[in-house]
């Protein structure tokens, strides 16, 4: 099956001379349609940037990012821009949701900027947002939602415009284990149905679990890959571990 | 999509818009005031003269266009009217003058306004009938003597008028009304045969002519209006002593005239430049606060025309419903306005006002625009370059 995605020597340098950093050095990866995927590390391991490259909204000093079969480097900034509102779903940290939009306006944002809001992705929004357990909330605004409801709502904005690649950063951040479960676990299961690549980036190693990849980044390098559902799962346990053994103290 | 987008946040932050759209409005009650002030002001100095049924207008020479400095002499008058191209003269003389009532009612100030029956000059009366004969005890007054003094055509005014120390009264049979006819911001104007206002008129001045009859100013008609710059120089030109002038150039000599007009316009364009500080300064800062949500849109593939379209589309939007309510209360405040107060909401300056206004919106959004551009998509990762 061709790739979604494909990340070929990606190296991005901030500064110049001897004050140059090396935030991401040569990563290179590819994800199939309907995989998903965890980049994870601690803080400053440049995964953060590895998304932002693999979004477009930044451009790599070395190397190239395909999406759909289009080199993103290659495009002008404003097609850049249409590109990402056509091929890609974003959810973020914070700041996810307009303020002043409902949660099924939300939603159909995506389908508004693609000209492509029509009666029949009106009904799948709605169809997706109950899939989501929002379908008493279509009326409400963000301010009045959740953390857990408003990361839903954006993993519906993510997933409505029928995108190639799927980006997650830190979906769970503001959540607690409960509900950070549950969005994940929706999340990635609508990944693999509908047959998105879909990336996420966490801290949180208990969210492995429902990932097919870990892409472990350490230093701006990719420092491990984990594929087998086994060596995931113990890394998703690894906390879970610690936390029993704290109770048990 | 911008639309949609500038439509909803306004609709979500309806008290917060509504706010700034009455902040616009009452800068444009205030500047349409200014508007209308300036032109309350500026008509009662000149209406008069800018309505004279001459083009040209003859001043004394070396007086610097003081017309109640001037004084130019009959025989001067008949030099001019043999000059070609010139269709007709009439002298014409101002006074200042009190109506008084009998009734105890409060006294009217009025310019007392002689000029020569059926020449340039004497008003078109719009009720009644033009003054008749040369010496008659008959004027005409205009529509601000008729308001504000409720005299009615038909009725016998008493004139009060200081002829040397002592008072004289005259009394004068109102024949015709004309429209308002303000003269240098006396409340109203009244108009008698020349002849008759020589004699009524206060007279210490009365040796200066040496016999001869004397005016102030001589109003001068034309065979053809559009060539008034080459016939004023053949009449300087032929005439000794005196300066012709266009209307406008002698209303704009009166005295004060031209300091009030830019006095009252630096207070307009003071009012402008705050209105453009205060708006744009406003959606600065609502700007300012959604960087991080405009970031997201970015993100998602919105494009920079989108942002800064919606943007405008809000600034647009609520200063023009600023300025709608500011001149709807302004014209219902104007109907509530007594008519002594010399505020006029017609003319040019108020239209004026009112486009100037209109354009506040998108110039003070500039600098929001401008942020909207440098907002960087990165900023929705919490990274920034």
């Amino acid at each position: 099956m061709r790739e979604a995605l494909i990340a070929e020597g990606i190296t991005k340098i901030y500064g110049e001379g001897a004050g140059a950093v090396t935030a991401v050095d040569r990563v290179s990866f590819a994800i199939q349609p309907g995989e998903f995927v965890a980049l994870v590390g601690p803080s400053g391991s440049g995964k953060t940037t590895m998304l932002a490259i693999a979004a477009g909204l930044l451009s790599p000093s070395f190397g190239k990012i395909t999406i759909a079969g289009q080199d993103l480097q290659a495009m002008s900034e404003r097609k850049r821009t249409r590109f990402r509102g056509s091929s890609i779903g974003f959810s973020f940290q914070a700041n996810n949701l307009v303020p002043y939009l409902n949660v099924q306006e939300n939603v159909e944002l995506m389908l508004r900027l693609n000209h492509k809001l029509d009666r029949k992705g009106r009904q799948r929004a709605i169809e997706l947002l109950t899939r989501l357990g929002l379908g008493e909330r279509l009326r409400s605004y963000p301010g009045q939602l959740s953390g857990g409801q408003q990361q839903r709502v954006a993993i519906a904005r993510a997933l409505i415009h029928e995108p190639s690649v799927v980006l997650a950063d830190e979906p769970t951040a503001s959540l607690d284990t409960s509900r950070a479960n549950q969005v994940v676990a929706t999340f990635a299961e609508l990944i693999h149905e509908q047959k998105r690549a879909g990336i996420m980036v966490t801290h949180d190693l208990r969210m492995c679990k429902y990932v097919d990849r870990v892409v472990q980044m350490m230093d701006g390098k990719v420092s491990q890959i984990l594929t087998e559902r086994q060596a995931i799962d113990a890394l998703a346990n690894l906390y879970v571990t610690i936390d029993e053994g704290r109770q048990a103290v | 999509m911008p639309v949609f987008l500038a439509i909803k946040e306004i609709s979500y932050s309806k008290g917060r818009f509504l706010l700034i759209a009455l902040i616009v409005a009452l800068i444009t009650t205030l500047v349409l005031f200014i508007a209308a002030l300036a032109e309350g002001l500026g008509s009662g100095n000149r209406e008069y003269i800018q309505k004279l049924n001459g083009e040209l207008i003859a001043i004394q020479e070396k007086v610097d266009l003081s017309v109640a400095a001037s004084q130019i002499g009959r025989s001067k008058m008949s030099e001019i009217r043999r000059i070609k191209g010139v269709s007709d003269v009439g002298q014409v003389g101002f006074a200042a003058g009190t109506i008084i009532f009998a009734d105890g009612r409060k006294s009217l100030d009025i310019a007392l306004v002689g000029v020569e029956p059926g020449h340039p000059g004497e008003p078109e009366v719009q009720t009644g009938r033009p003054l008749g004969r040369d010496r008659s005890s008959e004027a005409i007054v205009d529509a601000n003597v008729v308001t504000q003094g409720k005299v009615k055509l038909g009725d016998t005014i008493t004139i009060k008028v200081i002829q040397g120390t002592d008072e004289e009264l005259y009394d004068l049979k109102v024949i015709g009304i004309s429209d308002g006819r303000k003269y240098q911001l006396r409340p109203g104007s009244i108009f008698v045969p020349y002849l008759e206002w020589d004699k009524i008129r206060p007279q210490a001045t009365q040796n200066i002519g040496q016999g001869e009859l004397v005016s102030n100013i001589i109003a001068i008609k034309l065979d053809d209006p559009s060539d008034w710059k080459n016939i004023a120089n053949t009449i300087q030109a032929n005439v000794s002593k005196i300066q012709v002038v266009d209307r406008k150039t002698a209303y704009e000599a009166f005295p004060g005239y031209s300091q009030q007009q830019s006095t009252l316009d630096t207070q307009r364009y003071f009012t402008f430049f705050i209105s453009v500080l205060v708006i744009g300064g406003f959606f600065q800062i609502q700007t300012l606060q959604k960087v991080a949500q405009v970031g997201m849109l970015k993100a998602v593939g919105a494009s920079n025309f989108t942002v800064v379209i919606a943007s405008l589309t809000q600034i647009i939007t609520i200063n023009a419903l600023g300025v709608l309510f500011g001149t709807l209360g302004t014209l219902a405040l104007a109907r509530a306005i007594p008519p002594n107060v010399p505020v006029v909401f017609v003319g040019q300056s108020v239209l004026t006002a009112i486009v100037s206004l209109l354009m506040i919106g998108p110039v003070g959004g500039l600098v929001s625009v401008w942020v909207l551009l440098k907002v960087e998509p990165l900023t929705a990762l919490g990274l920034a370059q």
